[in-house]
């Protein structure tokens, strides 16, 4: 099921420059790993070596932060947007 | 150089004593030249983290953001937030998370009343402080 997965400034750099890639999968983790082969920079950026969701960064299906949803095993379907954006905290 | 316009520059100062005793927290739309920018659009977003010393931008307010910003044709240039009893520099914790290098770093520091806006560009640690201008009614 091909989605659209818009990428954060940050990570474009290592998304061949595109801040918009279509990719295919039946879930978000599936499509984090194709986006991962396809950009090998990027893989280690938004999913961990132990396979889940870098805690750097969210993603959202359409509207919704996925750590609500199921994760990674969140289903996804035509005409849904995969958004990754930095998680943005600090403090002293 | 940050230039903030200067009605972004109220209501972020505005968002952050709305915010105290907590610290607050929100982002900055606007266009980018090269190392410039100007912030056109505030978008103060809730502190998830729900504490007087850190932070964390809502992740769903981030995502509106950064939707509208590009409906606007801006985009997301940067991060502020409010320092409540601290001066207006980042501190260890804001360099280490600092998510992009692209992006402006302000504080807004609440320690004397009067509040301190200054701007920073965080990048591989390294810290470098920029000229702030905010742009007059």
């Amino acid at each position: 099921m091909p989605v659209e997965v818009r990428i954060p400034t940050m990570l474009r750099s290592a998304a061949g420059g595109s801040s918009v890639v279509t990719v295919d999968g039946a879930t978000i983790g599936e499509v984090l790993d194709e986006l991962g082969r396809r950009f090998p920079a990027l893989a280690g950026q938004v999913v961990t070596e132990d396979g889940s969701l870098h805690r750097f960064v969210n993603v959202y299906l359409n509207d919704d932060d996925i750590r609500y949803l199921a994760k990674l095993d969140t289903k996804v379907g035509e005409g849904d947007t995969v958004s990754i954006l930095p998680a943005v905290a600090g403090g002293a | 150089m940050l230039v903030i316009d200067w009605t972004v520059h109220a209501e972020m100062v505005a968002h952050c004593f709305d915010g105290l005793p907590l610290e607050a927290c929100g982002l900055l739309g606007g266009t980018v030249t090269g190392a410039d920018a100007q912030a056109s659009v505030c978008y103060p977003t809730a502190n998830l983290a729900a504490s007087a010393r850190v932070y964390t931008v809502d992740p769903k307010g981030h995502l509106r953001a950064d939707r509208d910003a590009e409906a606007r044709g801006l985009s997301v240039l940067g991060v502020f937030h409010s320092h409540t009893h601290t001066a207006a520099y980042p501190s260890p914790t804001d360099v280490a998370q600092a998510p992009d290098p692209d992006w402006h770093y302000v504080l807004v520091s609440l320690a004397d009343g009067a509040p301190v806006v200054r701007s920073y560009r965080i990048v591989a640690g390294r810290v470098s402080e920029e000229p702030v201008v905010r742009t007059t009614r």
